[in-house]
């Protein structure tokens, strides 16, 4: 028997094992560190098969499953094609830097935090493996419920204000889709997507059903119209789940307006100026807000807006380069911007603030960390060594060739207003001298976080013939000294692996970029795709 | 039609409680809005056919389409936890279920201070 026959009725277990090993990690009480143990194994697990169905769905083989044994049109199929095994696998590297950053600031000690993260897991595994509408509102709900909990759990010294809006937009989103598949099903007869392949081009009355799914999805990948929830939500956790959630919740539902738009409007060319319009406004706005921002990590949300809208140019184009150069950009954008919020993050918990103004020095201070955001940053804006140079002259090189000359102009001039306010974070936190009460405001936000015994060990490590006395003297004996706080290690770690990643993606591009070409072409032409479904 | 016009209400009457000031008014908006959402289900596997989807009960062609009534009780479930989590977050966080509080941007918290 051949992989491709063995891997289908095992795609269920990337939905299983994780919602089991979360529901273990949620039974295990005191012992924090089986927890960790649970965790980790499960997403490396989640990782290793992701490359596997890559590897497997590299040569553009659809593997298809129906959960149940059910005839074609009876169960819900579970489809993996090259694309979604290829954002599976970036979400599982994702979500294993995540852990690993929330494992050194102590937040993942949380007795709820790793099953939280592991059933989030299933449900992104379970969105992006589905071939039928409504079970894509179910796993989408998976997904989100714990990270509701994640995000109040983690914002709750932040006020409730970020929990309210995001559950209230989610669910009225939520809300907005359910309504959505309620008309399609009432229209074309089903929700199963392979059956409805093209339905929306031969029947209007689909068209708009099938509009009403997509608009409830794109509130949820926050394009500009709709895009103030996510501004206002993502900064107001912490630095862990922030890179989290931006890995995982808009990038999903992007997968599910390129999948959606290529099988339900099989690329229809009439609807495809509203996306362009939609995307160019996206971009153009998410930026400036971008540089009117004074924290780190708002200022990395707002580009996070204008990033949504460069890779929905591929759903807009919905040529062979069009789509290749979005799926491309989709996958790049997804590491660098979680290297970013995890270097700004490092830093963030570190020092207590993410301020611009409050920062400086950390060029001399950091040198790690200034490497690691400098080289995220560059790929963002997209200069040549690095991944973000060859997403974006693919994504122009497409725009182009369909003579789009002014969705063209707009993705050039954002690269620059890009370049600008990474700049500004560049200039206002790594260069320059340090502010003079940067040790003092950082030590008193340690001490309130972490309480004495974390001074006590910083201090032993900096001057080990320090003696400690009581803690208010340990403080003034630090602070006397040169350096009393410092990034530690692991915190740098993660930031710097997906800083690492984009590089590797830039100069050997030629892999990344095949296997885009790969997923491009599963989405133009799905013959294989409904194929597959209907012989499982 | 009947159902159109129970859905139409229902939305109308959720958007108002939507733009409402307190918590669990938006709340309120989000319960009917989920019940506007099962009559649409409801309503999209043909109210003409109004017997009980059982076997052994009543003619094939009289029973109600069974689809959408399990879709119906997926999401009536959903909403519910949802709700469950919203009306925590009402009592939880602050003093009140008040959403217009001054601490309303991610400038203000994160930057508190700078104007």
């Amino acid at each position: 028997m051949s992989l491709t026959e063995i891997l289908p009725p095992l795609l269920p277990l990337l939905v299983g094992v994780p919602l089991l090993m979360g529901a273990i990690g949620a039974a295990v009480r005191k012992n924090k560190r089986i927890r960790h143990v649970i965790s980790l194994g499960t997403l490396a697990g989640l990782l290793a098969f992701s490359i596997l169905l890559v590897v497997v769905t590299h040569d553009g083989t659809v593997l298809a499953h129906q959960v149940g044994m059910w005839d074609y049109g009876i169960s819900i199929p579970f489809v993996v094609d090259a694309l979604s095994s290829l954002v599976l696998m970036i979400i599982s590297i994702l979500g294993i830097a995540s852990v690993l950053f929330a494992m050194a600031t102590h937040e993942a000690r949380a007795r709820f935090y790793h099953p939280f993260v592991l059933v989030l897991m299933a449900g992104v595994a379970g969105a992006l493996m589905t071939g039928d509408i409504f079970n894509l509102f179910v796993f989408i709900e998976v997904m989100l419920l714990p990270s509701y909990g994640l995000l109040a759990m983690m914002g709750a010294k932040l006020g409730a204000h970020g929990a309210r809006i995001y559950v209230s937009v989610n669910l009225l989103a939520s809300t907005l889709l359910l309504i959505g598949i309620a008309l399609v099903y009432a229209t074309a007869g089903t929700v199963n997507l392979a059956e409805l392949r093209g339905a929306a081009v031969e029947d209007p009355a689909v068209a708009v059903a099938g509009g009403v799914v997509l608009t409830a999805i794109s509130i949820k990948a926050a394009v500009v119209p709709v895009h103030g929830w996510l501004t206002r939500t993502y900064p107001m956790t912490s630095p862990a789940v922030t890179t989290l959630f931006s890995g995982i919740h808009t990038k999903v539902a992007i997968y599910a307006i390129y999948r959606i738009y290529s099988l339900l409007f099989d690329g229809d060319e009439k609807f495809l100026w509203v996306a362009l319009l939609v995307t160019s406004l996206t971009m153009l706005i998410g930026v400036l807000g971008a540089i009117g921002e004074k924290t780190t990590r708002s200022i990395l949300v707002f580009h996070m807006i204008s990033q949504i809208g460069y890779i929905l140019i591929g759903v807009g184009l919905f040529t062979g380069l069009g789509l290749t150069a979005g799926i491309f950009y989709l996958l790049h954008h997804m590491i660098v911007k979680a290297s970013l919020f995890l270097s700004t993050g490092a830093i963030e918990e570190t020092y207590g603030t993410g301020e611009i103004d409050k920062l400086g020095g950390m060029l001399k201070r950091e040198p790690l960390i200034a490497v690691t955001f400098m080289v995220a940053a560059l790929s963002l804006a997209g200069l040549p060594p690095f991944s973000g140079f060859v997403a974006k002259f693919s994504i122009i090189q497409a725009t182009l060739e369909q003579s789009h000359y002014w969705v063209a102009a707009v993705a050039v001039l954002v690269s620059v207003f890009t370049l600008l306010s990474m700049l500004k974070i560049w200039t206002g936190v790594f260069m320059g001298s340090a502010p003079k009460d940067l040790e003092e405001r950082a030590l008193a936000y340690q001490e309130r976080m972490h309480g004495k015994r974390y001074l006590r060990v910083q201090a032993q490590a900096e001057s080990p013939t320090l003696t400690i006395g009581p803690p208010t003297a340990t403080m003034s004996a630090v602070l006397a000294g040169e350096r009393a706080v410092k990034v530690p290690m692991k915190l740098i770690i993660p930031g710097m692996l997906l800083a690492a990643i984009t590089l590797f993606f830039g100069l050997g591009a030629e892999l990344l970029m095949t296997l885009s070409e790969t997923a491009a072409e599963n989405l133009l032409n799905p013959d294989g795709y409904v194929e597959a479904v209907s012989n499982a | 039609m009947s159902i159109a016009i129970a859905v139409g209400l229902l939305t109308a009457a959720a958007v108002y409680l939507f733009m409402q000031r307190g918590m669990v008014r938006i709340v309120l908006g989000f319960v009917l809005a989920s019940h506007a959402a099962n009559l649409m289900l409801f309503a999209a596997g043909n109210t003409a056919f109004r017997d009980v989807p059982y076997i052994g009960s009543g003619e094939v062609g009289e029973q109600a389409d069974p689809l959408p009534q399990a879709f119906v009780l997926t999401a009536i479930v959903i909403a519910f936890s949802i709700t469950m989590f919203m009306v925590t977050l009402a009592i939880t966080t602050t003093r009140d279920d008040d959403t217009e509080d001054e601490e309303e941007s991610p400038a203000k918290v994160l930057a508190p201070g700078s104007t």
